[in-house]
């Protein structure tokens, strides 16, 4: 340690430091290394097992030698070893599988119960916006064109026939079924990430966005129900709708929690509120892509291959009771369990 | 320690209690980490739909069909989340100009934060961009959208320019903000332990140093650019009349040996000169 070879030259700490420890810094700087490139496996046993304790060594090395040692090169040698270290140590994510598994078994349900109120508020909204378009639509016809373009219309406006109307309940498709599905998924999913993004603009663009979601449905509704095929488009709608709408809920949700929680942030600091609403909000929103894949697939394949009307509900009705168990009375039991 | 005002560095404390004192990531590397980005994504895009046109036959059309809007879409939503989620928390991109995303309380990155940072971007890029699209696809992108799109688009742009952190609205909303990774290898020792001691200096000398200049002599000696070594070692000796032995270096580095020990000494004790003008 203190080998001058002359025995009379000053000695600094740096060197000191370097003789007690640089062997320590340099294996944990190889590790890190390797940790950086791959995964933890390709740690083994010992690797893993010395870790934490060079972490540590190489940790406290670094606040003696800021208080010590005036050799700068070697505090910044040691800065940018810990910081990597931490990340390795502290900042890397559990495994893909075990993140799965949290999340569909606590993560999802809880951040959709956490928004209860704000998806009541979206369900209401819908069904609020949907009653209106049908009592205007219902009262002067001409209203219809306003609420949805010609394009997306396709024909089923207050002048078609019962039979033209009824056609496109029942038609069954005619293959690309499942083009059609991812379509209807991709393009569904993306609507539900811009309502959660468009929440931090005080949550006004997601309500707007609920709500034309709403007059389409009422709209849809009034031109069906005055041709007597309300029950039949009731059938048609739900298949997929049900998880849908609710989907599209939850979402608006999403967007309206960032919206409120920057807007009044409450004891909380404006930007604690908004990360707190953030994370809980994206949980929620990636849980309603998965929600839109299986609403993609029961619209575009399991509509154009079932015609019974019966059927139909059913299968909308189990799906929705099933996103009610799962979300709102799974956790609850759950969270009771735990307890 | 340095004025902290406008810097980027930001105490950072680990569980353990020791203030790593991270540099954040400068507007322009980050502007820098998302072109790359882009242009990856633009590139495999690109190549994929090419490809996709190229093998699309009678049969497999449905199924490449599906195959690229699935991924579009992921390569739209989940490129930056994917890679964040990784252990190095970055993007290509990001990991070429070395940075990486953390947690702003220190804490785990969670994939929920990622998930929010990034779905942020929806409206901060891909909207002006497809609000121009669309209506330019229409060829009816009048002078009041485009401006319209340009404002908003510059908005979230410059966002980060008007925050101490250059947090991004979606780093404001996931709690994580982005920083810089430096790569260094431990630096060779200056004095060591082999040193041989050949020059003593006079009282004076050593007085009239604080650590500011100890630094900034091992800064010199560490570059070993003859000029400065030469320059600076001529003031010392000319200052405080010593004889010029022609060995520049060796001269400074019994100075700085002499100099850094001393200092270190009386830090010890509990005095520490942080530079000439400190008389304490």
């Amino acid at each position: 340690m203190n080998a001058s070879a002359t025995g009379i030259g000053p000695s600094v700490n740096a060197t000191r430091f370097r003789a007690e420890h640089a062997a320590d810094w340099e294996r944990l700087g190889a590790l890190v290394a390797r940790m950086e490139k791959g995964s933890l496996r390709s740690l083994g046993d010992d690797d893993l097992l010395d870790l934490p304790r060079l972490y540590r060594t190489t940790l406290s090395s670094l606040s003696l030698a800021r208080d010590t040692s005036l050799d700068r090169a070697l505090v910044a040698y040691l800065e940018q070893l810990c910081t990597r270290a931490y990340f390795q140590v502290y900042g890397v994510q559990s495994s893909a599988t075990r993140q799965l598994a949290e999340f569909f078994t606590g993560g999802w349900p809880r951040a959709v119960r956490d928004l209860w109120r704000e998806t009541l508020f979206c369900a209401a909204l819908i069904a609020g916006a949907a009653v209106a378009a049908f009592l205007l639509i219902r009262s002067d016809p001409t209203w219809f064109y306003s609420v949805i373009p010609p394009g997306l219309a396709g024909g089923r406006d207050p002048s078609a026939s019962a039979e033209m109307l009824r056609g496109t309940l029942y038609e069954r498709g005619e293959g690309g079924l499942m083009v059609f599905a991812t379509f209807l998924f991709t393009h569904n999913s993306q609507i539900a990430i811009f309502a959660f993004a468009l929440g931090f603009a005080f949550a006004i663009p997601t309500v707007l966005l609920i709500m034309y979601n709403g007059l389409m449905l009422g709209a849809l509704f009034a031109v069906f129900a005055a041709r007597g095929l309300g029950y039949n488009l009731t059938g048609w709608l739900m298949i997929h709708g049900t998880t849908e709408l609710l989907a599209i809920a939850i979402a608006g949700a999403a967007g309206i929690r960032i919206g409120l929680a920057i807007a009044f942030p409450g004891e909380l600091s404006r930007m604690d509120s908004a990360v707190r609403a953030g994370r809980i909000a994206a949980t929620a929103m990636l849980g309603t892509v998965l929600m839109l894949l299986a609403a993609g697939l029961l619209e575009g394949v399991g509509r154009q291959t079932i015609t019974d009307d019966v059927l139909r509900m059913l299968i909308g009705g189990a799906m929705l009771a099933g996103w009610i168990v799962y979300f709102y009375l799974w956790p609850a039991f759950h969270g009771r369990n735990a307890r | 320690m340095r004025a902290k005002g406008r810097s980027l560095q930001r105490a950072f404390v680990t569980p353990e209690g020791v203030d790593l004192r991270l540099t954040l990531a400068a507007a322009g590397t980050r502007a820098g980490a998302f072109l790359l980005d882009g242009l990856l994504m633009l590139v495999i895009l690109v190549g994929a739909t090419v490809a996709f046109v190229y093998l699309a036959v009678e049969r497999t059309g449905e199924l490449l069909t599906i195959l690229w809007l699935v991924g579009f879409f992921l390569l739209r939503n989940f490129w930056f989340v994917l890679f964040e989620m990784g252990s190095r928390g970055a993007t290509p991109g990001k990991r070429v100009m070395g940075i990486r995303v953390v947690a702003r309380d220190g804490a785990r990155l969670t994939g929920a934060a990622v998930v929010a940072r990034n779905a942020m971007r929806e409206i901060e890029v891909f909207l002006p961009l497809s609000f121009l699209g669309a209506r330019a696809a229409e060829g009816a992108a009048d002078s009041f959208l485009t401006l319209f799109s340009f404002g908003w688009a510059a908005i979230f742009l410059f966002f980060p320019l008007f925050n101490r952190d250059r947090l991004r609205v979606g780093d404001l909303v996931a709690g994580t903000w982005v920083v810089q990774l430096a790569k260094a290898p431990l630096a060779f020792d200056l004095v060591g332990s082999g040193h041989t001691h050949r020059r003593t200096f006079p009282e004076e000398a050593l007085r009239a140093y604080g650590i500011y200049e100890l630094q900034m002599l091992e800064q010199v000696l560490r570059n070993e650019e003859p000029a400065a070594l030469s320059t600076v070692a001529h003031t010392i000796r000319g200052k405080f009349n010593m004889v010029d032995d022609r060995d520049d270096y060796g001269f400074l580095a019994d100075f700085y040996a002499t100099l850094c020990s001393r200092l270190e000494h009386s830090m010890l004790l509990g005095r520490r000169r942080e530079s000439k003008h400190d008389s304490s």
